[in-house]
């Protein structure tokens, strides 16, 4: 009976098609570590269809609080990460940490705003917001609709973090860590030191191919330092739970890939357009190599071009 | 029956603007008409197919550095010459993006630059030719996915970069160092703000602050001249061709919207900083 109840709702919803959203009520979590729990975006791009469920996002439970880390594209997906939580524990969540401003990262807040929930992230994250927020929230409406789009709410940090700093969730600390522009401009790291577990954000993409929207050199730059941090484990800001530092070598080579290409197109003279053509060794070794790679490369010419 | 075809087949052709209109724009409002009256005060256009040539990628990779070149199509033989050529950005929230002025002597016959990107967009170049009318051509630029924002990715270094100047020759192949011909790129350190966001302290909206002339002469005589906006990316890059008049020093001097005035001078067959 129940089957046949399950086989019904199952046939309804394949029915519905597109209708239907790819993010349950629940998101799927699985403990990675004790009081340790990820759930893993889908390596795509932010549509209705996904509800921009596509980041990688988390939760720490201590002994007597949760922090959040990311709240993914979509208040729907806040949500369902909110439920997710519920799921397992009623302890009050302190902090909501944002790693950096793009959206599959922070559009999920506005489902956490309540009392005794302080919103954490980089010293520049409130500058981004400010300054990339709102064409963010136009361009997504546009890409992933109204009903989706028009709930999210840009919420700046209260709690900025200069270098480093040390939150605390009842016996159990996490390490943040504010990198110098990299990936983007306001990248925040978060060590769980019980569990020796590094939510290390977008510095870390794994499968997905590294996306640039800060500093080549700068990210290059950083990857001494992250392989540094003492972890067993990254939860990448996309791809799948990895061993560390291992986790950070296909990263180090697309970069250092793309830096040597980018600079010999700009030693011969070629021009900007031209850019594209860089890094093509490194096609068929990253999802959504076309969604980016081109893009990576304008980027990267016009910040190498000054060297 | 043939008075009902006419009206039917309008109907249809309605229909199918109807249909495309949404991959143009949210709203499938098209501006070009306004801006025509705004920039040009509507003075007729004609088809600048055989004039001028826009080149640009079918989809802004990244919002804030969007390849454009502009090339002349004119024959040598022509007796007319390119004035000003005017870059608008259909879409953007200061669509005027670039007007360039052409030294009268220089013979410049591409202009390429970056500009930014905020949504799908119709691009026009209008070029003012020396017989006084108006030449269009456009072309059409998806906006960029993801994170991409026309934005500055890295403010602080933006900042401190403020008036440095780079100039760049670059080699020519084939006779093009005996006939004169100089491909040549100048570039300004400027964060060029777009002044549309607000400051979330003070809830005020930052003013803008953008290189807005920028001037390049070959011993004195012009070869180009930039009146640049917002629209213009983030360090102003002009790569250009010319003709040399045989000048000594390349000459670049910008000036921004708080009255700052950059201004240096390079052996115009060298390259520096």
């Amino acid at each position: 009976m129940v089957s046949r109840l399950i086989i019904l709702i199952m046939v309804w919803a394949l029915t519905l098609g597109g209708v239907v959203h790819a993010a349950p009520e629940t998101l799927e979590v699985s403990e990675i570590a004790p009081g340790v729990f990820v759930y893993i975006g889908q390596t795509a791009l932010m549509t209705a269809g996904n509800d921009g469920a596509i980041a990688n996002v988390g939760f720490i439970i201590g002994d007597d609080a949760v922090a959040v880390v990311d709240t993914g594209g979509s208040v729907r997906e806040g949500r369902a990460l909110l439920a997710a939580i519920r799921a397992r524990t009623d302890k009050p969540i302190r902090y909501v940490i944002n790693t950096h401003a793009h959206p599959d990262h922070v559009f999920g807040n506005a489902a956490f705003q309540a009392d005794g929930t302080s919103f954490v992230g980089a010293k520049n994250l409130p500058r981004a917001l400010a300054v990339r927020g709102p064409h963010y929230i136009e361009a997504f409406r546009r890409l992933m609709g109204p009903e989706l789009i028009d709930e999210v709410r840009l919420i700046a940090p209260s709690i900025l973090v200069e270098d480093r700093m040390s939150l605390d969730l009842g016996g159990r600390s996490l390490t943040l860590k504010a990198w110098s522009t990299a990936h983007s401009d306001c990248d925040l790291t978060v060590s769980d030191d019980r569990s020796r577990t590094l939510f290390a954000g977008d510095l870390v993409f794994l499968r997905h191919i590294p996306v640039m929207d800060g500093s080549l050199r700068g990210w290059i730059g950083d990857l001494g330092g992250l392989a540094a941090i003492g972890a067993d484990r990254v939860v990448p800001g996309h791809g799948p739970v990895s061993p560390w530092p291992l986790a950070l070598s296909d990263e180090r080579r697309y970069l250092d890939t793309l830096a040597h290409d980018i600079s010999g197109l700009i030693k011969a003279g070629k021009p900007i357009s031209e850019a594209a053509g860089a890094a093509q060794s490194e096609r068929g070794k990253w999802e959504l190599f076309d969604d980016y790679n081109a893009r990576n490369a304008t980027a990267a010419f016009s910040e190498l071009e000054w060297e | 029956m043939t008075r009902l075809r006419l009206p039917s087949t309008l109907l249809l052709g309605v229909c199918l603007a109807l249909a495309f209109a949404p991959a143009k724009a949210a709203d499938g409002y098209d501006p070009w008409p306004g801006l025509v009256q705004d920039i040009f005060q509507n003075k007729p256009m004609q088809d600048g197919g055989n004039v001028l040539s826009i080149e640009m990628p079918a989809r802004a990779e990244d919002a804030s550095v969007v390849p454009v070149t502009l090339r002349s199509k004119l024959s040598p033989a022509d007796e007319r010459r390119i004035k000003t050529i005017t870059l608008v950005i259909d879409q953007n929230p200061a669509p005027m993006a670039a007007k360039f002025t052409l030294g009268a002597d220089a013979n410049v016959t591409a202009i390429s630059t970056r500009v930014r990107v905020n949504n799908y967009t119709d691009v026009h170049a209008v070029a003012e030719l020396t017989d006084g009318q108006l030449y269009v051509v456009k072309t059409f630029v998806k906006a960029s996915g993801g994170c991409s924002a026309p934005a500055a990715k890295n403010p602080d270094e933006a900042k401190a970069r403020i008036g440095q100047m780079r100039y760049r020759q670059f080699t020519q192949g084939g006779d093009g160092a005996s006939s004169g011909i100089r491909e040549a790129q100048v570039m300004v350190g400027h964060p060029n703000n777009s002044g549309l966001q607000m400051d979330q302290v003070t809830q005020l909206y930052i003013p803008a602050f953008f290189v807005d002339q920028l001037t390049l002469s070959q011993d004195g005589s012009l070869v180009l001249s930039v009146e640049g906006g917002i629209s213009i990316s983030e360090d102003p890059n002009i790569r250009f061709t010319y003709v040399s008049n045989g000048a000594k020093h390349f000459r670049a001097e910008a000036r921004d919207t708080q009255g700052h005035v950059f201004e240096h001078e390079w052996p115009a067959e060298g390259s520096g900083t």
